[in-house]
């Protein structure tokens, strides 16, 4: 980016101004599925505060959000639902594993736990924890922003 | 039926129908991803206009196995599957598995210093969850602030939480003869800091929400139900005693020395959302006041029986004495055996009368673990109460009925 002295106008390239602009406004997804989601309920509260890094937008609709939030752990049951609602976000779309039981299972090696989210869902950041701290889920968001910054999915223009 | 299966919605509407006619509605499926049922809840709710005609939950979205699990892990084990069923209050869950099994082993000498902690620290999660329920039962109605203020109140007693079990959520503190940790230097102090400041910041969110007219216009006169039908639909909890029933297991079968505190059955008599609301605030000032009477008798003393049978001797034993070796080493890797039996225990969690039915085979794993969670039950009353009312109600009433998932799917 760069910025002209005399003219009040920026240069940039179209590619850095997209990734700036996916990087600075991360719409999650309201989703909760257990114990998880109220650690990230939490980064939304007064002391974690992700409106810092524009991220504390939570959309109800899977239609107006970037990012899916895997928050605990995935049922049999609740796995087609949860592929429903990636393929109803559009794209670009991330996705945090928030968890043990979302990344691996956790504790739950039984019969009705999915043992791990990244068998249906292309998984961007896998934060462990049982739960993770709200600290653990932002660290989670810089390294998306970080991701994103870097390439990652955010190139969906040259990807058509 | 699978969850995408769409075949219910057909012939749901009958153009042919006439308004006020039984074949005039339709179904609208609330969920199971949906920021107001609190969860993976999914409604099916039948429509005339917009006021529902039936209402149905779909449960299972969450289903853990963890009764299963628990059967496959030893006794000691089963505490952090157990802790992970209700996660709005772990520590209420693995008391009530804790005293089950003690129950089962005939323990009855628990040092009154883990009895006191066990009794303060189920209290500091009743604040908690009620704070949780609080803060998005508000927001689902649109006080946004709540939220803030709620977590932030939550957010001092998890601080407590993480000082002394190192674990903000899942604690797994409490243990099968006692706690795994006494509490660390300064803890008092903590303590002494939030029971100081509670009072003021409680008082804070009652005057914002008490009389708010927004509040009281969602929330009274919506989902009724009178001191019989709460009974009759097996309702425990702030839910019964919203409608007037004086029923709290704390009084009425109580446990861990819950008979030495002075502390009162909140109730109400309207049985409406409003009175489920109140029900809670007052509840959370009564956890308060248990909260400061075990700080003030805060006895010194161990936290664990004296049973290398049950619990592994202290590390510095372990270093010097073979046989304390042998103990641990028994205890990590084949755990205890449970004498032959069955035992029904309750505990009051923040949701209501959280049972469990404990069978051992003898074995040295749970031959089953069966729950009563009260959110299940209290959750089926939403058939009951949402007919009649608006869609915008169905939100406020499954708010009021504070289900958490992880507790009704298991």
């Amino acid at each position: 980016m760069e910025m002209s002295p005399q003219q009040p106008f920026i240069t940039t390239k179209l590619d850095e101004f997209t990734k700036w602009a996916q990087t600075s406004a991360i719409w999650p997804m309201t989703m909760g599925l257990a114990c998880c989601a109220i650690e990230m309920m939490s980064i939304v509260s007064p002391r974690y505060d992700t409106s810092r890094f524009g991220a504390e937008v939570f959309r109800s609709s899977p239609r107006q959000s970037d990012l899916m939030i895997v928050s605990g752990r995935v049922a049999n049951k609740m796995a087609p639902i949860l592929r429903q609602l990636y393929d109803q976000m559009p794209d670009p779309k991330w996705v945090i594993s928030m968890g043990a039981c979302a990344s691996s299972g956790g504790i739950f090696d039984n019969y009705a736990v999915l043992p791990g989210v990244d068998s249906i869902l292309p998984v961007d950041v896998y934060v462990p924890g049982c739960p993770p701290s709200p600290d653990a889920l932002i660290y989670a968001l810089m390294q998306l922003r970080r991701e994103i910054a870097a390439g990652g999915k955010a190139n969906v223009l040259a990807r058509g | 039926m699978s969850a995408t299966d769409l075949s219910i919605f057909e012939n749901e509407r009958d153009l042919t129908a006439q308004p006020g006619d039984e074949r005039d509605t339709l179904v609208l499926s609330m969920g199971p991803q949906h920021p107001s049922t609190h969860g993976v809840l999914r409604v099916m709710l039948r429509l005339d206009g917009e006021t529902v005609v039936t209402a149905d939950p779909e449960i299972g979205f969450l289903h853990t196995g963890i009764e299963k699990q628990a059967e496959n892990l030893f006794w000691q084990q089963a505490v952090t599957v157990v802790d992970r069923a209700d996660y709005l209050a772990p520590l209420s869950n693995s008391l009530c598995y804790v005293l089950a099994a003690e129950k089962l082993l005939g323990i009855q000498n628990i040092p009154p210093r883990a009895q006191v902690l066990r009794v303060m620290f189920a209290e500091l999660t009743r604040i908690a969850s009620h704070l949780v329920q609080l803060g998005t039962h508000a927001m689902d109605l649109g006080a946004q602030s709540i939220f803030m203020y709620a977590f932030e109140m939550r957010e001092r007693i998890l601080e407590i939480m993480e000082f002394v079990t190192g674990a903000r959520m899942h604690q797994s503190w409490f243990r099968i003869g006692g706690l795994a940790i006494d509490v660390p230097k300064g803890f008092l102090d903590k303590m002494d800091d939030f029971i100081g400041r509670f009072p003021e910041r409680l008082s804070d969110i009652r005057a914002i929400l008490e009389k708010n007219i927004i509040i009281m216009d969602r929330l009274i006169g919506v989902g009724k139900m009178t001191a019989h039908e709460a009974v009759e639909w097996g309702m425990t909890g702030p839910i019964l005693r919203a409608s007037g029933v004086a029923y709290d297991v704390r009084k009425a079968f109580p446990y861990s020395g819950y008979e030495t505190y002075d502390f009162d059955i909140c109730t109400r008599t309207s049985g409406d959302s409003y009175a489920r609301f109140v029900v809670r605030l007052d509840e959370m000032y009564e956890a308060w006041r248990i909260i400061k009477q075990a700080r003030e008798k805060f006895p010194d003393g161990p936290v664990t029986i004296d049973d290398r049978k049950i619990l592994p001797p202290p590390k510095t034993e372990i270093q010097h004495s073979m046989e304390a070796l042998i103990h641990h080493f028994k205890l990590v890797s084949s755990g205890f055996n449970v004498p032959e039996g069955h035992i029904y225990q309750a505990v009051e969690s923040p949701r209501g009368e959280l049972g469990m039915y404990v069978t051992s085979a003898g074995g040295n794993k749970p031959w089953r673990v069966r729950w009563r969670p009260p959110s299940f039950y209290n959750l089926q009353a939403l058939r009951k109460l949402a007919p009649g009312n608006l869609v915008a109600d169905v939100v406020a009433i499954i708010g009021s009925l504070d289900p958490v998932f992880g507790e009704v799917d298991r």
